[in-house]
């Protein structure tokens, strides 16, 4: 008996655990549908835009888009978000100012730009849709935390 | 050498002559008549063939147009939107006025000779140029006050009402009170933009 022998007949066993796992008809991505029948495609959220600042979450939450971001360009060459949020900007545009968080480099040395790292704004900002959540969240607020906290020292 | 000039300037001498003689068989109706026809076919013939240049079939019959800003312009809301609306490229890129169209249309003319020198060719060529191209576009819209775009959008049709809250404010500041026209404020909405640095309004 070699080692090659009960690797292979390792790989058997799971092999079958697996296919017997998905016979039993596991959670996919399908929905449960069968390969041969198209699922409905899940409805598309309109993106929410009333210009109100929505609350955190946690105080360090990267605050959410309160509005339609479409087309607007993001890239090397251009960032849109900077010509309403940026310092020089906001007198005439009214929007609040890009944090002074994101002008630091990784030395929180401040720049007198935006740092390169902070630069493009959707990877942490994001717009909201307006639709259900897909799972049940079970997030508690940390106010609510320490409330609870508080009422269970008493 | 002086004699194929002479040979060129009696043939101009003798076609000047004929013309300027009054006609001997034609009848005066005749050339009225046939002058009429002759004029309603060059004209209508002229103005079919410029308005063949002014559809977005005809712009996408090359590739610079087709594989760089039309394809860009795809997923924007001027092509792709509820309502199914949309512009073409001469609804923004020609004035729709006879004379400012002409204009245009000469200005264009240089286009002609972009295509067959391959100027922007490849579309590594055509994002070295972009910065100057926009910026000709940019430039001809501030001049003449955004005028492609209010062929459409009518600041006395706007609703500010049905708008954001923050579009309602910017465009009662700003586009009411003749402060800035559309381009200055709505650059890169059907294609993609070149590099901004330098540019009043972005950063």
């Amino acid at each position: 008996m070699n080692i090659k022998f009960f690797i292979s007949l390792f790989l058997c066993g799971a092999l079958l655990v697996g296919g017997i796992a998905l016979a039993d008809g596991v959670a996919n991505l399908r929905g449960g549908k069968d390969i041969g029948t198209e699922p409905d495609a899940p409805a598309v959220g309109k993106i929410e835009d009333k210009d109100l600042k929505r609350v955190r979450n946690y105080p360090e939450q990267p605050p959410t888009i309160p509005h339609d971001i479409r087309d607007y360009e993001v890239t090397k060459n251009a960032n849109k978000c900077l010509s309403c949020h940026s310092r020089s900007r906001t007198g005439e545009s009214q929007a609040p100012m890009v944090s002074v968080t994101h002008f630091m480099d990784r030395d929180y040395q401040v720049l007198a730009t935006i740092s390169p790292r902070r630069y493009f704004c959707n990877q942490c900002h994001v717009p909201q849709m307006d639709v259900k959540p897909l799972i049940e969240n079970t997030f508690v607020d940390v106010d609510e935390l320490l409330e609870q906290e508080t009422s269970g020292n008493d | 050498m002086t004699n194929s000039i002479s040979k060129v300037w009696s043939l101009l001498v003798s076609i000047w002559q004929r013309a300027n003689r009054p006609a001997k068989y034609l009848s005066i109706g005749f050339l009225t008549l046939g002058g009429f026809v002759a004029g309603v076919i060059f004209w209508g013939g002229f103005n079919t063939a410029l308005e063949l240049t002014n559809t977005e079939e005809f712009c996408i019959s090359c590739h610079e147009m087709r594989d760089n800003v039309f394809s860009e312009l795809q997923s924007t809301i001027h092509y792709s939107n509820r309502s199914g609306v949309r512009a073409t490229c001469p609804d923004c890129h020609v004035p729709h006025n006879w004379t400012d169209k002409i204009a245009r249309k000469m200005q264009a003319s240089k286009e002609v000779y972009g295509k067959i020198f391959g100027t922007i060719s490849t579309r590594e060529k055509f994002l070295e140029q972009r910065r100057r191209l926009a910026g000709h576009e940019w430039e001809r819209l501030s001049a003449n006050d955004s005028l492609e775009c209010r062929n459409c959008h009518s600041a006395e049709s706007m609703d500010i009402t049905a708008q954001g809250s923050r579009a309602a404010t910017a465009h009662q500041q700003f586009l009411f009170t003749g402060e800035k026209t559309c381009i200055d404020c709505h650059k890169g909405i059907a294609h993609e933009l070149p590099d901004m640095t330098g540019v009043p309004g972005w950063k």
